[in-house]
């Protein structure tokens, strides 16, 4: 029990994971970083991308956006906007997302100035993520 | 006096509005319940969050933050949070009244007062009043996402950067317990100092030595991009608490209603009954007046 990291993963709706695991990873917005047990306090904050963990060889896989992470005490706390697993990703939202995203991207680029680009960059981002997470890309 | 047949549709239609209040009762109950428990998953979540805040804060300096700056204030925003739906009481009543009272005060120091609405009620109240409304959010009562609290967020931290305003306040319905809802205003933008960490959920209890921390980009760049995220989360949990808070209230106006209903059917119950007697009694005098007659 003394080498494991006790991983929570918070989001606005609910509490997603609440385990004891071996090494942690996510994807810091200055680089991707592991954590593991007895690691030095660090606060970070995070990017849209994926975030693995690992207890006893058996890998998880999330797609996390937006937040911040907190390690101290071997707690390790994850507060993002979103979290998902795997097999909670909704495959087809997430596809029409990429090519909402995508399509505004375009739209941009032909020269209309309504749109938020950075809002459709990060939209584009979160859809991708979620695709690579579920294993449709 | 009214009549037999009178008194006996009233009857009816009381019974039959006693039915539909009754089942408003039951529902608002069950959405309660879903609106408590959304409530309290969002807890660990703001406490947390405003934990880290607080305990950032203690280590940057407030003042290079645009969000931070304290200006003289010219103009105000009060973001008033109400449901989407009525027949809940005094509810939205009381979150809009007290709402005129604070821009009242605004108004009356020469200061200049927009709303920003969340909330149908809300909205159909100041959208046809002499109020400037330049942000205006319904129809997200039913189901709260943060979407809703992050597009509000974004546009007041929008209206704050231009300078369009200069502070911004938030008001909500409270939820103390099933019975007691109260509006409460709280300050939003400017963030001060102080006001980390205290706000936005329970405190978290100390845990040891405080550690020090690595940050990773520095604690500055951390709080920059947190800070607009702890507005959403401030607004989010707000909702949150008004739909709890409406809940709550609609189940203690419906019960109100559904016991008048009885109150009513009890009263009318009684003067039917009266009326039928005298009916039978006139009746009868009828009857025997006829029959003495009869025997001349």
């Amino acid at each position: 029990m003394a080498n494991k990291l006790n991983l929570e993963v918070v989001t606005p709706t609910k509490l997603v994971v609440s385990e004891q695991v071996d090494l942690c990873t996510v994807p810091g917005t200055e680089g991707v970083f592991g954590v593991m047990a007895n690691h030095a306090p660090i606060l970070a904050t995070i990017a849209i991308g994926e975030m693995h963990y690992e207890n006893d060889g058996k890998q998880e896989k999330m797609a996390v956006s937006g937040g911040f992470v907190e390690v101290s005490n071997n707690r390790m706390t994850v507060l993002a906007e979103a979290a998902e697993r795997m097999e909670e990703i909704d495959v087809d939202r997430a596809l029409k997302a990429k090519e909402r995203a995508e399509r505004r991207l375009q739209e941009a680029a032909s020269g209309r100035e309504d749109i938020d680009i950075a809002r459709a960059k990060a939209a584009l981002a979160r859809a991708l993520t979620r695709l690579k997470v579920a294993g449709k890309m | 006096m009214a009549s037999l047949k009178d008194i006996k549709l009233k009857i009816q239609g009381i019974k039959k509005t006693e039915q539909i209040t009754k089942a408003m009762n039951m529902v608002a109950a069950a959405k309660f319940r879903g609106a408590q428990e959304r409530m309290e998953e969002f807890r660990p979540y703001a406490s947390k969050f405003a934990t880290v805040m607080g305990q950032l804060s203690g280590t940057a300096n407030p003042n290079a933050f645009p969000l931070m700056e304290q200006r003289e204030v010219k103009n105000s925003l009060l973001l008033v949070v109400t449901s989407d739906r009525g027949l809940c009481g005094a509810f939205n009543a009381n979150i809009i009244n007290a709402s005129e009272k604070f821009l009242d005060s605004k108004k009356e120091k020469g200061i200049g007062v927009s709303v920003g609405c969340i909330g149908k009620k809300g909205s159909q109240y100041f959208t046809k009043r002499d109020y400037e409304v330049p942000i205006n959010i319904t129809d997200c009562m039913a189901k709260v996402e943060m979407v809703n609290a992050r597009q509000a967020g974004q546009e007041i931290i929008h209206l704050f950067l231009e300078g369009k305003v200069d502070e911004v306040h938030l008001i909500y319905g409270r939820f103390i317990n099933v019975v007691t809802q109260k509006p409460t205003i709280n300050k939003l933008l400017p963030i001060s100092a102080s006001g980390l960490g205290e706000s936005g959920g329970e405190k978290e209890e100390k845990e040891g030595p405080k550690a020090t921390y690595i940050y990773e980009p520095a604690p500055e760049e951390i709080l920059d991009k947190l800070m607009p995220m702890y507005i959403n989360v401030q607004i989010m949990a707000a909702m949150l608490e008004t739909v709890a808070s409406e809940q709550a209230a609609r189940m203690t106006a419906m019960d109100n209603a559904t016991r008048a209903c009885g109150d009513m059917i009890h009263e009318l119950t009684l003067a039917f009954n009266k009326a039928r007697q005298a009916s039978i009694t006139a009746e009868l005098m009828d009857i025997v007046g006829g029959a003495e007659a009869l025997k001349g």
